[in-house]
């Protein structure tokens, strides 16, 4: 195991010093001059120069990439003009929030979708099979920030059940002690539950608008990937040696549909983490997405390229432990390797 | 761990948070008592700094240093042109001096001699000194916003006891005394940002950056960026009357939908700078009061590229002028909220003030003949920049001002600029057809027109307008300004609106406004020439 892990951790070196260069280049490539946008409305060619100047921007750009390479091997990422704080603050404080709710908004789904894959994959044909189509087909193609704005009109407008979209807690409220920087996991540590239940209802509309968004390829690869293993030999084989439904489809079907079901699980994780802009900017969530979009509107660099390095290596690290469950899923993968 | 081991523990896991997620949502109730006495006001956007002197502060961080932080002077109030108090441009009241007395070579402040910082040091002369020393010297905008009152030097701040301060003056001018009480001279606790200077940042920056070192009526005592900044009272301001609200918290809120959603619902107090639409349908709300002010001297227009042809012909700017569909743009992109500068009756006579609105209206025939006229009855073709940052306006407007040149033959193309983008193409000066806006603190015509019309080619003077005749007239009106020569002054305003009618290198629109919307119990807004929130004059009851 130990041996997989360092062997694994050796291959993703290439990978992180590609995104070093490639966030470096790409943030200089894009169009807009930094220094004139933080110069302000009123400033002369002369105050451009004198912001260049500060910014360090005015340097040649290999001289600009050993200082960024060797501030980062001191985990230095520099600081972000746009809120003026180190940008490794910025992302130890924003991370969390994204995190949290991307893994509500995936267990939300995940407890929806596999059930619904399941079953669609076993009644084939059915009311429930037509069922899952329409509703996974509905939540992929309604846009997060719609279904986000429409779920705040009817349960904070209109119902006045939800309270205010103001991000991750109630405006009087205090958070908890920072010990994860789940909020919800925080506020139990500290026993708290007047916080957890005031951070869990935040958390339910923009929970459930990515749960929408999610539940589609989670639903469909459950239902592709059972029905594919429910005509394998075995599961015949099983059935005819008079083992009730339920323990065919749970013990044996489902099990060795799982692989693909945690692969894609994976990969909606890491893209809704980067992706879920939308819902972060609708339910004024202060998370990752919006943080890097409204520095890249800003041309401001440094947090462009902390989000891209941040989340390079959040890939790597969840697809080795993805790569390490599938030999606890099925004892078979570790044997290829 | 084995495969069912961990199989199970997964789905342990996943039972346990299915019964947290299934667990009936209470909501909690914030105190009653701490809502009364919070101010809650939600923005698109908040600041990246809380000093003004930052480098790369934003707009909103104008208003963390405006209600943080006194000034020696501060504005009178006045009614306003929409019946809100507006501030006076010509009467200052004293903040944390207690007396001015202006003279002819420099100009004489008393400090108040009870008034203390933050941390309960008194304010001295030395930190007067300091601060306004730092303001010139810190390069970039601060210093290039102190230059325009002839303030450049440290030597012209002298410390004469511990408790007067004065400023001598570099040349007569009439900005000097007016660009003291903007606000970026703000006075700081010199000893508290001294202790937390480097080599590399003489002037405390960082510090100043993440924390509020001033005597003013708030401080920042929590600040998230782009989540919140909370402000509490300063129980101990001696700047003026002690605000009404202890506690302002300020909220971003990028949905503007949701920030209506707030307001409509009760639970902010204040939504700063809403779309038009939004004002337009919110008006027959009986819960809530909204003010739109007209920005001082701010004005979105459309400028041309005078160096090159085809805009280098009076004829075809003129033709442009009368191509523009003035009221259209007022009635389906503004709503009717912005003050209109176009279509001044024929009879009226220039005034010696600005902004004030011309005389050009729609006219397509006699569009036509001017075209005609300059050679271009076949028309051309060209392209029309705008800012995407302000796409909510600019982008309408472009579309029926491209609708209505296609009329005379002026065919259109637009180019939309992402707004990180805007001001390094505005500087480059090539775009020959662009609408922007321009506005100062400092609300004076002459003061407008030398950035935006002299032959000095300032990058306001977007079009690259030159002509001897209009910079005369410019020098003329500061130096009358200056020495007081009220006749001359009024000739030379006058004769520099009506050169910048005639020509039309650029051509006004309208004033844009501020827009707030507030609750019902929330009185005595006031609108100041940086336009954003002063909390020391706001009443919640």
């Amino acid at each position: 195991m130990l041996k997989v892990l360092l062997s694994r951790l050796l291959t993703t070196s290439p990978a992180l010093i590609g995104v070093v260069v490639v966030s470096f280049l790409l943030t200089r490539v894009l169009p807009g001059d930094t220094a004139a946008y933080f110069a302000g409305p009123a400033a002369t060619p002369q105050a451009i120069e004198e912001v260049r100047k500060q910014l360090g921007l005015d340097k040649p750009m290999p001289e600009q990439f050993t200082r960024y390479v060797r501030d980062l091997s001191h985990g230095n990422l520099s600081s972000s003009l746009t809120t003026g704080q180190p940008v490794l603050a910025d992302l130890e404080a924003r991370l969390p929030a994204s995190a949290e709710l991307t893994l509500f908004g995936l267990i939300l789904s995940l407890m929806i979708a596999i059930p619904l894959g399941i079953i669609a994959a076993v009644k084939q044909g059915s009311f429930i099979d037509h069922a899952c189509r329409a509703v996974t087909t509905a939540g992929v193609s309604l846009p997060v920030f719609f279904t986000g704005l429409l779920l705040v009109y009817v349960f904070y407008f209109i119902l006045q059940i939800s309270p205010a979209p103001l991000g991750r807690l109630d405006v009087f409220a205090s958070a908890p002690n920072n010990v994860t920087g789940f909020y919800l996991i925080d506020s139990l540590i500290a026993r708290d539950m007047q916080t957890f239940r005031a951070c869990l209802s935040q958390l339910l509309l923009p929970g459930i608008t990515l749960a929408i968004f999610s539940l589609a390829p989670i639903a469909r690869i459950t239902r592709a990937s059972m029905l594919a293993v429910m005509s394998m030999d075995f599961v015949r084989t099983a059935r005819a040696s008079g083992l009730n439904g339920r323990t065919i489809i749970m013990v044996y079907a489902f099990r060795n549909a799982m692989l693909p079901v945690v692969t894609t699980l994976g990969m909606v994780f890491s893209f809704l983490l980067g992706a879920n802009v939308l819902v972060e900017k609708v339910f004024a969530w202060p998370g990752v997405g919006s943080y890097a979009v409204e520095a890249l509107i800003a041309s401001d660099f440094a947090p462009v390229q902390g989000f891209v390095l941040a989340m390079a290596i959040l890939y790597i690290a969840l697809n080795l432990i993805i790569d390490l469950s599938y030999r606890l899923i099925d004892p078979r993968m570790g044997m290829a390797s | 761990m084995d495969r069912r081991q961990f199989i199970k523990t997964a789905g342990a896991t996943a039972a346990v948070s299915a019964t947290g997620v299934a667990a009936p949502a209470v909501f909690t109730s914030a105190s009653a008592q701490s809502r009364a006495e919070t101010l809650l006001i939600v923005s698109e956007s908040g600041p990246n700094n809380l000093d003004v002197l930052g480098v790369g502060r934003n707009v909103p961080g104008y208003e963390a240093s405006w209600n943080c932080y006194d000034r020696l002077i501060s504005h009178e109030m006045k009614d306003g042109p929409t019946g809100v108090p507006y501030y006076d441009r010509d009467k200052f009241k004293p903040e944390l001096a207690e007396d001015m007395n202006v003279g002819k070579n420099s100009a004489t402040f008393k400090l108040r001699k009870d008034a203390t910082f933050h941390d309960g040091t008194p304010v001295l002369a030395k930190d007067v000194k300091w601060s306004l020393d730092r303001s010139v010297s810190v390069g970039g905008f601060p210093t290039f916003q102190m230059r325009a009152g002839s303030l450049e030097k440290p030597e012209q701040f002298v410390v004469v006891d511990d408790h007067t301060v004065r400023v001598d003056f570099l040349r007569p001018d009439r900005l000097t005394i007016p660009d003291l009480a903007v606000i970026v001279p703000c006075i700081m606790n010199s000893e508290l940002v001294k202790k937390n200077t480097t080599a590399a940042d003489p002037w405390g920056l960082d510090y100043t950056k993440q924390n509020t070192a001033g005597s003013g009526a708030y401080r920042v005592t929590k600040w998230t960026p782009g989540t919140e900044v909370v402000f509490e009272r300063n129980e101990q301001w001696k700047g003026g009357a002690m605000p009404k609200i202890p506690r302002v918290i300020w909220r971003m809120v990028p949905s503007g939908g949701n920030r209506r959603a707030l307001l409509e619902r009760g639970d902010a107090d204040i939504s700063y700078d809403l779309p038009s639409k939004d004002i337009g349908e919110l008006k027959s709300n009986p819960k809530l009061t909204l003010v739109s002010t007209p920005y001082s001297n701010g004005i979105q227009y459309i400028g041309m590229n005078v160096t090159r042809p085809p805009f280098n012909n009076p004829k075809v700017r003129q033709a442009v002028a009368y191509a523009l569909p003035y009221q259209k743009i007022m009635d389906a992109v503004l709503f009717g909220l912005a003050k209109p500068m176009f279509g001044a009756p024929a009879s009226a006579k220039t005034e010696a003030i600005w902004p004030q609105a011309h005389k050009y209206n729609i006219d397509l025939d006699k569009a036509r003949a001017l075209m005609a006229e300059a050679g271009q009855s076949a028309g051309f073709e060209t392209t029309l920049s705008f800012d995407l940052g302000f796409a909510g306006v600019n982008e309408p407007l472009c579309v029926l001002v491209q609708e209505s040149l296609a009329q005379i033959g002026i065919k259109v193309t637009i180019n939309k600029i992402p707004g990180a983008n805007w001001r390094t193409e505005l500087n480059k000066k090539e775009m020959p057809l662009f609408t922007n806006i321009f506005s100062g603190w400092l609300d004076y015509p002459e003061y407008f027109f030398f950035w935006t019309y002299d032959g000095a080619n300032s990058v306001f003077n977007t079009m690259s307008y030159q002509n001897a005749t209009m910079d005369k007239f410019i020098a003329d009106a500061r130096a009358s300004a200056a020495a007081g020569d009220t006749p001359l002054y009024d000739t030379s305003v006058k004769g520099f609106v009506d050169l910048a009618f005639a020509d039309v290198p650029r051509i006004p629109l309208f004033q844009p406004y501020v827009k707030v919307a507030m609750q019902k119990n929330i009185t005595a807004y006031q609108y100041w020439f940086h336009r954003r929130l002063d909390y020391r004059a706001l009443v919640k009851s």
